[in-house]
């Protein structure tokens, strides 16, 4: 009978998965850029697009700019499918992205295409969005993306896109 | 008309986060705009190979889409998008200056519909396609 690995201390684990969302989110120019912020509850991440007057499209509603919530989408879906690509390995230790520089971590995954439907006006708030990845392949994926703002209930945008996924990793 | 071809243009160089991207109006009028956006690192969405971000690209379709809506005949005022969607048919070159060229193709009282096309400095080859519906402000 093997012997089960006595679990790791909560916090060992919350810093290690923390260290690896920070390297990945940290990585991306244009994720910066934009101020986007990711928060973790266990393998599940949402989005946060802090409002700041640069991200407006229109001035005189004022109304966020359609791409700044294409941008947010995008990198929601291609963050949460990096994620999830990466989890099980980050997990079993086999991956350590702690303070890892840009240019060694991962491949990230390639859009292909990506599909946005503003639903509502995007105000001049902060946005928050989530990705559901409804398809994972060894080559291709799919997800799914929503955004909202104040109320979770009235999406203000959504997205589809699919991905073709990074070679294998030695 | 070429004073509503101005305004559109006007606007459009106004945008905040079309500014803060660095998109330079070439040409608009008739239902048709053409948008530069220069290379700059900020942009970056691959830090290993310095390609764009693909959601930089979306803005740059999104705005260059809209102006040509702002900028069709038989619209009366603003627009906003209805849906977009990219395809992105290749990496950009990093250092090469983006261009997207917009049309709008139909358009009915409430709807326009619009294709794009970006383009670095390979015109051969375009680095992604769009297409999107838009709002109208139909001429009373």
């Amino acid at each position: 009978m093997s012997v089960r690995k006595r679990p790791e201390p909560v916090q060992v684990i919350k810093q290690r998965r923390d260290a690896a969302l920070k390297a990945l989110a940290g990585a991306v120019p244009y994720i910066r850029f934009l101020g986007i912020e990711f928060e973790r509850r266990g393998d599940e991440l949402t989005g946060i697009l802090p409002f700041r007057d640069v991200l407006i499209g229109n001035p005189l509603l004022p109304a966020l700019h359609g791409g700044a919530t294409a941008a947010f989408l995008e990198v929601t879906a291609v963050m949460t499918l990096n994620w999830s690509y990466l989890w099980d390995d980050l997990e079993a230790g086999k991956l350590d992205l702690e303070g890892r520089a840009p240019a060694d971590l991962p491949r990230l995954p390639k859009t292909v295409d990506f599909t946005v439907d503003y639903l509502r006006t995007g105000l001049p708030r902060d946005a928050y969005a989530r990705a559901r990845i409804t398809r994972a392949g060894r080559r291709y994926a799919s997800v799914q993306v929503e955004a909202w703002q104040d109320n979770k209930d009235r999406l203000y945008a959504q997205a589809m896109g699919h991905f073709v996924m990074p070679a294998p990793r030695d | 008309m070429v004073d509503k071809t101005k305004f559109a243009r006007q606007f459009i160089e106004a945008l905040p986060h079309s500014v803060m991207l660095g998109m330079e109006m070439q040409e608009i009028g008739d239902g048709v705009a053409t948008i530069n956006m220069p290379y700059k690192d900020e942009l970056i969405g691959d830090p290993v190979t310095g390609v764009i971000h693909g959601g930089a690209v979306s803005a740059l379709m999104d705005t260059c889409c809209g102006a040509a809506v702002m900028c069709h005949p038989e619209n009366a005022g603003g627009t906003a998008t209805i849906d977009l969607r990219i395809d992105y048919m290749r990496a950009a070159t990093p250092g090469q200056t983006i261009t997207a060229v917009a049309t709008c193709y139909h358009v009915t009282r409430s709807v326009a519909f619009v294709r794009a096309v970006a383009l670095d400095e390979d015109t051969e080859r375009p680095v992604a396609t769009a297409t999107g519906a838009f709002t109208m402000e139909a001429r009373k």
